[in-house]
């Protein structure tokens, strides 16, 4: 999985390619974890390049999400597929990350 | 025939193991949809036995086995774990407040929703065996 990040002046833009699994969620923690590190809560995840997202992937999200919204930021996502809706639906992510269908939409609701 | 194929039960094998499912689901005819349900559901199953099974990635291997039925498709997959009690893992509850979700649980939820038979099996003599079923 290959993962980018664009700095925005009110968030930054995470883009994976590829699966996250539990080989590679590890990965995007990391990225996000930085994120955060850095003194930043506000993150959009591009998903328009993820073509899989299995539950381990999906705590990714939430775990990130708690943390976000401790430092009153939070994560939201964009450009989500249909099968990626399949495994958000399972654990009802829409109920705790807003999913937004274009980047500048998601970008501007910081 | 049935065509099976063993893999390291390591994470970095998920990939290959969803290249294998994802095949017999386009044998069996499914849609894109059903083909993705398939494979998030052996994911699950795969990175459970990984995880909790085998304890860690030099636990062992797991074999998946697949048999295209009249109506769906048939996924076996075999590990020589650790046995555990199905019923005794608590349902993760996604109607709580976010604080309050805890990162657990959500594998085998996962495959009960997605799939229209889940059986296991661990006395077979010969490890573990999860038998699971997708209907068109």
């Amino acid at each position: 999985m290959e993962i980018t990040t664009s700095q925005y002046k009110r968030c930054d833009v995470v883009k994976a390619v590829g699966r996250v699994d539990s080989n590679t969620a590890p990965d995007l923690e990391n990225q996000f974890n930085k994120i955060l590190d850095d003194g930043k809560s506000g993150i959009v995840f591009d998903m328009a390049e993820v073509d899989f997202i299995s539950s381990r992937g999906l705590w990714v999200l939430l775990e990130t999400q708690k943390s976000c919204k401790k430092d009153r930021g939070k994560l939201v996502l964009v450009n989500v597929s249909e099968n990626m809706q399949q495994s958000l639906d399972l654990a009802g992510v829409k109920h705790f990350i807003e999913i937004y269908d274009d980047l500048t939409e998601a970008v501007g609701s910081f | 025939m049935m065509p099976s194929k063993t893999f390291a039960g390591q994470f970095t094998s998920l990939e290959e193991i969803a290249d294998f499912i994802a095949q017999a689901a386009q044998e069996a005819g499914f849609n894109d949809k059903d083909i993705y349900a398939i494979k998030l559901a052996v994911d699950e199953a795969c990175s459970n036995i990984i995880e909790h099974g085998y304890g860690g990635e030099e636990g062992g291997d797991i074999c998946c086995r697949y048999n295209v039925l009249k109506d769906g498709l048939k996924i076996t997959i075999r590990d020589w774990g650790t046995s555990f009690n199905p019923e005794e893992v608590p349902e993760p509850n996604f109607e709580v407040d976010l604080y309050e979700l805890e990162p657990r649980g959500a594998g085998l939820y996962f495959i009960n929703k997605l799939m229209d038979e889940v059986n296991f099996e661990f006395d077979t003599g010969d490890g573990n065996l999860l038998t699971m079923i997708k209907r068109k």
